[in-house]
């Protein structure tokens, strides 16, 4: 954490100093991103920041370009246009390292992908081994530490298939974790999963808030409401509204925002949007 | 009478046959290396790279072996490249098993879903990296089964070296044949029956190899 401020300090102390084209003070920014694939144009100017142990949930309805952004963010697929600037690094600039860069943004995916020929633990103990260069012995304790954290120290020995929906996104959680990244972005974390499993995966990304920051996109309103500390409400390729939680839910400007949230309150049924 | 020709004719069939185990252990050696690097090559590389590699698969899959031996045998030395006929036998039966192993290959990295390279990247992973720690242990566990059908198929065509003059197993039971005429027919099923053993012993190893190196959710077998 403090190792953390310290750099942190550094990256503003550079900007300031030199001042040079439109530096970030945040610690992710997004500016005016564009990206189609074909003709279809999914993402039409999308900005937004976010702070250090910031939680942002994206809600919207599917098809509005929430997990194209997300991959826009960590180049999976670059934008065709606008910047993303992480720690003051613009990794959308070519001459970026991209791999350095990802290294400090987790991703976790819709349906896991986990490495189907590794161990629980393996699948979190490589990217530590092989990117990171730790030693194997230690890179194995830091992870069986992270799968300890999503409580899943006695499945370490388990390949993937032998794993439920829930345990899977948990050992998905734990690789994002176990690189120590500044952020991570969740696309649709509980989508794939039962509802009965839906619960533990929430409670280890609760769990992690306030200690990394966390970009998530979910249909989830009561993680939204309860966890985030912004809700940015996309639609059509663009964000419509964004607000705390709280206004959001009961005061939200755009009528759009209200009958979105409306609708899916009532199909999730367990958090009503009033009160 | 004939059994007598065929104990006389053992040590020169146990010749032949340790020329017919280097040719098919080089054979598949080169082909094997060489099949990775291809099918490696033709799924990740630049298009002028894979377009490459696809025309060579393409004209060693639609080559003859026996016309691909004699090119190299007796066509290579018009341009100066000589070689005796082991090590030409080698490269033809590398080359030509290189073509259809980057087939079966290809294959393997086709059905490995594209979210195992994205979960790469994400951690950091740069291209050549994510290949070697996540695409090949999969491609070559989903590989077993086509490769210990090529592997068999090398095994057996190595007898068309004997068309170039090579002294393995086949052309030690055509010099018995010279010798004694009578003994033709035994002489040949004995072959078979060794040829039979190597590959029935291969496929043997090859399923213990397919099982040890399974996993759970990576079986190459259906149920039943």
């Amino acid at each position: 954490m403090l190792k953390k401020n310290i750099r942190w300090q550094d990256i503003k102390q550079r900007h300031t100093d030199e001042n040079k084209e439109e530096p970030s003070m945040a610690m992710l920014e997004v500016k005016n991103i564009y990206k189609s694939y074909g003709t279809v144009e999914i993402l039409k100017g999308v900005s937004f920041t976010m702070e250090q142990e910031e939680t942002k949930v994206i809600i919207g309805p599917s098809g509005t370009g929430k997990s194209t952004l997300l991959r826009c963010i960590n180049q999976l697929s670059p934008p065709d246009k606008g910047q993303v600037w992480l720690d003051g690094e613009e990794i959308t600039n070519p001459k970026t390292n991209i791999n350095k860069m990802r290294e400090k943004i987790g991703f976790v995916f819709q349906d896991f992908n986990l490495f189907n020929h590794l161990t629980a633990l393996r699948n979190v103990s490589i990217g530590l081994e092989k990117v990171k260069k730790m030693e194997k012995d230690a890179a194995k304790k830091r992870a069986m530490q992270e799968l300890t954290r999503v409580g899943l120290a006695s499945q370490a020995n388990q390949y993937p298939a032998q794993l439920s929906g829930g345990q899977k996104q948990r050992v998905g959680i734990a690789r994002a974790l176990a690189m120590d990244p500044d952020v991570i972005l969740f696309d649709e974390p509980t989508s794939a999963l039962d509802p009965e499993l839906i619960g533990d995966v929430l409670d280890v990304m609760k769990s992690l808030c306030g200690k990394v920051a966390m970009l998530v996109v979910t249909h989830e309103m009561g993680f939204a409401r309860n966890v985030a500390n912004e809700i940015i409400f996309m639609e059509g390729g663009v964000i419509v509204e964004q607000g705390a939680p709280k206004e959001m839910f009961t005061n939200a400007k755009m009528a759009r925002t209200r009958e979105f949230l409306g609708r899916i309150g009532a199909l999730y049924g367990e958090e009503e949007t009033g009160g | 009478m004939a059994l007598e020709a065929l104990i006389e004719s053992l040590p020169s069939l146990l010749d032949g046959l340790i020329v017919t185990l280097l040719l098919t252990a080089f054979g598949i050696l080169l082909g094997t290396t060489l099949g990775i690097v291809l099918a490696t090559g033709r799924s990740y590389a630049k298009r002028p790279i894979a377009y490459s590699i696809l025309i060579y698969e393409k004209v060693l899959r639609g080559i003859p072996l026996l016309v691909l031996l004699f090119l190299i045998y007796f066509g290579l030395p018009q341009i100066g490249i000589n070689m005796d006929a082991f090590t030409a036998a080698i490269i033809g039966l590398g080359l030509r098993s290189s073509a259809y192993q980057a087939q079966i290959y290809r294959g393997a990295i086709n059905s490995i879903p594209e979210g195992q390279i994205h979960a790469a990247f994400s951690l950091g992973m740069n291209k050549l990296k994510a290949i070697r720690h996540v695409i090949m242990p999969q491609m070559l566990r989903l590989s077993i089964p086509g490769w210990s059908n090529e592997f068999t198929i090398l095994l057996k065509d190595t007898s068309l070296a004997f068309g170039i003059g090579v002294i393995e197993l086949m052309r030690q039971g055509r010099y018995i044949q010279v010798r004694d005429p009578d003994s033709v027919l035994l002489v040949f099923l004995l072959i078979a029956l060794i040829y039979f053993a190597l590959v029935f012993t291969a496929n043997r190893t090859m399923r213990y190899v397919e099982k040890k190196y399974q996993m759970a959710g990576y079986q190459t077998e259906a149920h039943r």
